[in-house]
């Protein structure tokens, strides 16, 4: 069981290791902390920011790597959010997009709501769940040299890839990003068609 | 399934293409399973089967923001799961097309279809959907194509209620 292994990595460093080589790459982010991560690595309209409707990052990913077969979709989202979508991992995994990674910041815990523990703590593997519902690539990491093993693989193997990072609870300065969902969905249309 | 006096999928159909619907997101559905053959059949649409109803909700604000226009079909009973992923399509003014089949207005037979099929038009109303309802084949084509061009003209998710007198009851033999 997975809960044994305690998690050491910090999530800025971790998203920072990703975003940092996104390219043209489309993020979606997840509610809450990974928002503020996402955030923490600079603002950009292709960044697409939740504030709500958990459970449904993974497939707001899954229409725009539909609609955009030539990006790099990344959803970088929360344990909790994923675990509202085990379902989606069987949609995900019966479509296969090959442009889409979804990296879940598990911290094994429900921060926004004042520190439960969380399934992933409980005895869900993520990655487990993503490799049964036939995702291309999915894993688990605890390490830095994992970490570093695996930013090229969310960027560019092809898809569904699933990475499970095993953050710490520690979430960092809040760095809030915009919050109104019109505002977000339009300067995201624009920058795409401006962009591609 | 008893069968339905005319070929409503086919109009259905006809507006997808005319309008450009590119991804088609639905839930197994024998009052539907026509229209969904004709959908994977069809290879300008990616059809995308789900395990519950508001995974298609959260793809539809994903194919807005890539350019795309995305249609959703769900039956009564599935109207009900979408409820708060509608709330980010009403949020960000995502256009959506919903094409719900109703259970609970004609012959039915099940009685546990009927809570969903009274509240499906207040609940979507309810969350900013507008809410067409039809129940006659020949008004499928004009219905579907008005709301249709309503959700993708005005930004806003769009139902249109297929009664159970259109689209068959499921039968029990």
């Amino acid at each position: 069981m997975n809960a044994t292994r305690k998690p050491t990595l910090d999530r800025r460093a971790v998203a920072a290791a990703i975003l940092k080589q996104r390219g043209d790459g489309l993020v979606v982010a997840g509610l809450g902390a990974s928002c503020f991560d996402v955030m923490s690595c600079g603002d950009t309209p292709l960044n697409f920011y939740t504030w709500g409707a958990m459970g449904g990052t993974a497939m707001i990913g899954l229409g725009l790597a539909i609609a955009q077969p030539k990006r790099r979709v990344l959803v970088i989202t929360g344990d909790g959010d994923m675990l509202m979508a085990m379902g989606s991992f069987a949609t995900i995994g019966a479509r296969q997009p090959a442009n889409l990674a979804i990296v879940a910041m598990d911290n094994e815990h429900y921060g926004e709501t004042g520190m439960q523990q969380a399934h992933t703590q409980l005895g869900t593997e993520l990655a487990g769940v993503a490799r049964a519902a036939s995702f291309r690539a999915a894993g688990t990491i605890y390490t830095e040299a994992e970490v570093r093993e695996w930013v090229p693989r969310i960027l560019r193997e092809p898809g569904p890839v699933f990475a499970d990072m095993k953050v710490k609870t520690d979430r960092g300065q809040f760095i809030l990003p915009p919050r109104d969902g019109t505002e977000l969905k339009l300067r995201f249309q624009q920058a795409l068609r401006a962009n591609s | 399934m008893s069968t339905p006096t005319s070929s409503w999928p086919e109009a259905v159909m006809d507006t997808f293409r005319s309008q450009k619907i590119r991804q088609v997101a639905y839930v197994p559905d024998n009052a539907a399973k026509h229209l969904i053959e004709l959908v994977l059949a069809d290879k300008d649409i990616a059809a995308v089967p789900l395990t519950t109803e508001e995974e298609g909700v959260a793809m539809a604000v994903g194919a807005c923001l890539g350019g795309e226009r995305m249609a959703l079909l769900v039956q009564s009973s599935g109207a009900g799961n979408c409820i708060n992923m509608l709330g980010m399509v009403n949020e960000c003014r995502v256009p959506l097309l919903m094409l719900v089949t109703i259970r609970g207005t004609w012959t039915e037979f099940n009685p546990w279809q009927m809570p969903m099929s009274e509240a499906t038009a207040t609940v979507l109303g309810a969350m900013g959907c507008v809410v067409k309802r039809v129940d006659k084949a020949e008004e499928v084509g004009p219905i579907v194509s008005a709301a249709c061009q309503l959700a993708f003209n005005t930004n806003r998710p769009v139902a249109v209620l297929m009664d159970q007198r259109l689209v068959g009851t499921k039968e029990f033999k």
